[in-house]
């Protein structure tokens, strides 16, 4: 009964830290949010993260949407081909890289990038000061290092999900016509006439959430380390964490959203 | 009444972390104009006093006022203007890695919009003369800086905005004698010129007296000592005197030992 009662008052104490956790990084990115709409605003610091978001993020989602493409398309003939369905690979390439794919591993990759960058410089600003120095010169510092990163964080990943598809399929294309032996022109065409416009709107979507996701992880555990390097190592260690977890939970969550019936 | 009213005054401060009491009651007035140096060992409560009074941490309970006006009753707003009128000096200098020097220094009037960047370079040289730094440093950025030069930069940041009220953290720790005494002269340069109200702490007795009118002793999260920062070392006050010589022998070195 000892040992029922300190596993029940372990558990109870695990949720509860839990639902403290998720209020506190609500409130957070609702006070973040809510200094978007409020002057002063600071369209610079917004395009410089919006730059170090979409433009710096560039290859490392290229390469990856590339390879899965590839990869995809080696997969799905292999499986297909034992039901001698192998022209539904430029479709499954599509719609996978378009629905999932694409978004999440772009998300996946932005959070290792991305994530860790903020929770590394807003985490060393923290413990060297550098946050409470914002306040004593009038600014505040939720405004001037949260929100402009938020922001660009659900701008730019649409974007890079738009080129995540594009090439995500071409690495399909490029195996199906090279390897697998498809004419360039069905191939070609069986993708285009497969995807829907929901397709790719849905996957947008999702970026934008995971893209907003990642800089709040990245910011939040930024925010609220403390104790020197070692904080700042495990602030950034629990944005990269937390993000991953949230990206992949919010994926199921979206799709249910968006396709189920 | 203005004639009388201290320019910051405390009252019955207090301040917990935890079960672990940090203030515990601090009582401290600073005539404006002048220039109180806090002393006190490591964790008797000094940048915690400090904290209090810029907003940055919450008090348990008392008062904190500044020209009269309770700070800690202030709305947001009203408590941003007041930090319009308030520079300060951290002790590692926290500039912002992110912006070179001249940003650093007028980062205040860019943010308050007081200034254009094609004119901010050339304000931010100015100010920087004003620390004995050359307009050049403007365009390096903070790390490139050795730690004096950082500190004059961080004295040039907390000036810039012309405030009435400045605290200096430990302005001195880390620097060598000479480049100790450099940042003091500038310190009670800068606040002569501005004709400001200073609060600094710090445990650098050469310091305190360089840069001092008046001091305080804090120990125990209790003021227990203010008078001239001339006297340090020869107050009649047993704690005071024992920690500015240094002595292991005293009050401070006998409640340790309990």
């Amino acid at each position: 009964m000892q040992h029922l009662l300190t596993f029940l008052a372990a558990l109870g104490r695990a949720v509860l830290g839990l639902c403290r956790d998720a209020g506190t990084i609500a409130l957070f990115a609702i006070e973040g949010v809510s200094h978007l709409v409020r002057p002063p605003f600071y369209p610079r610091l917004i395009g410089r993260a919006f730059v170090e978001i979409a433009y710096f993020s560039l290859p490392v989602v290229s390469l990856t949407a590339v390879f899965t493409g590839m990869v995809l398309a080696l997969q799905s003939y292999s499986g297909f081909s034992r039901f001698g369905a192998e022209s539904a690979v430029a479709n499954v390439v599509v719609l996978s890289i378009t629905r999932e794919l694409g978004p999440v591993l772009a998300g996946l990759m932005v959070a290792g990038r991305i994530g860790a960058a903020f929770a590394a410089e807003i985490g060393t600003m923290r413990v060297t000061d550098q946050i409470d120095a914002l306040t004593t010169l009038s600014t505040n510092p939720m405004k001037y290092l949260v929100a402009p990163r938020l922001l660009a964080g659900a701008l730019a990943m649409p974007l890079l999900v738009v080129v995540a598809d594009i090439l995500g399929v071409m690495g399909g294309w490029l195996i199906g016509t090279a390897k697998l032996g498809f004419a360039s022109a069905s191939y070609i065409n069986a993708t285009i006439d497969f995807i829907q416009p929901m397709d790719v709107i849905s996957g947008l979507v999702k970026a934008a959430v995971f893209g907003f996701l990642v800089a709040l992880m990245g910011c939040y555990h930024g925010y609220h380390s403390k104790g020197g390097a070692q904080g700042v190592g495990a602030a950034t260690t629990a944005a990269v964490v937390s993000s991953s977890i949230l990206i992949l939970a919010l994926d199921y969550v979206l799709t249910e959203m968006f396709f189920s019936r | 009444m203005s004639g009388t009213t201290p320019k910051i005054r405390l009252r019955d401060l207090k301040k917990s972390f935890g079960g672990k009491v940090v203030l515990n009651g601090v009582d401290l007035d600073v005539a404006a104009g002048h220039s109180m140096v806090i002393l006190g060992g490591s964790g008797s409560g000094k940048s915690v006093t400090i904290k209090s009074i810029l907003g940055l941490i919450p008090p348990d309970s008392g008062t904190i006022e500044i020209d009269g006006r309770d700070v800690l009753a202030m709305g947001r707003q009203e408590r941003e203007e007041l930090n319009d009128r308030i520079g300060m000096l951290f002790q590692n200098a926290a500039l912002f890695d992110s912006l070179p020097v001249w940003e650093n220094v007028c980062f205040k009037l860019l943010a308050q919009k007081r200034i254009t960047r094609a004119r901010a370079r050339d304000k931010a040289a100015e100010v920087l003369a004003q620390v004995g730094l050359d307009g050049s440093v403007g365009d390096l950025s903070p790390g490139e800086l050795s730690g004096g030069m950082q500190k004059r930069v961080g004295l040039a940041r907390a000036i810039a905005a012309q405030p009435d009220i400045i605290f200096f953290d430990e302005p001195t720790t880390g620097l060598d004698p000479i480049m100790g005494a450099v940042i003091d002269g500038l310190i009670v340069d800068c606040v002569k010129r501005l004709g400001a109200t200073a609060v600094s702490i710090t445990h650098d007795m050469a310091s305190a007296r360089r840069i001092g009118d008046t001091a305080a002793m804090i120990h125990k999260g209790r003021i227990v000592w203010t008078g001239p920062a001339a006297t340090l070392g020869d107050t009649g006050n047993a704690m005071v005197d024992q920690f500015a010589r240094g002595e292991r022998e005293g009050p401070i070195g006998m409640e340790l030992r309990k």
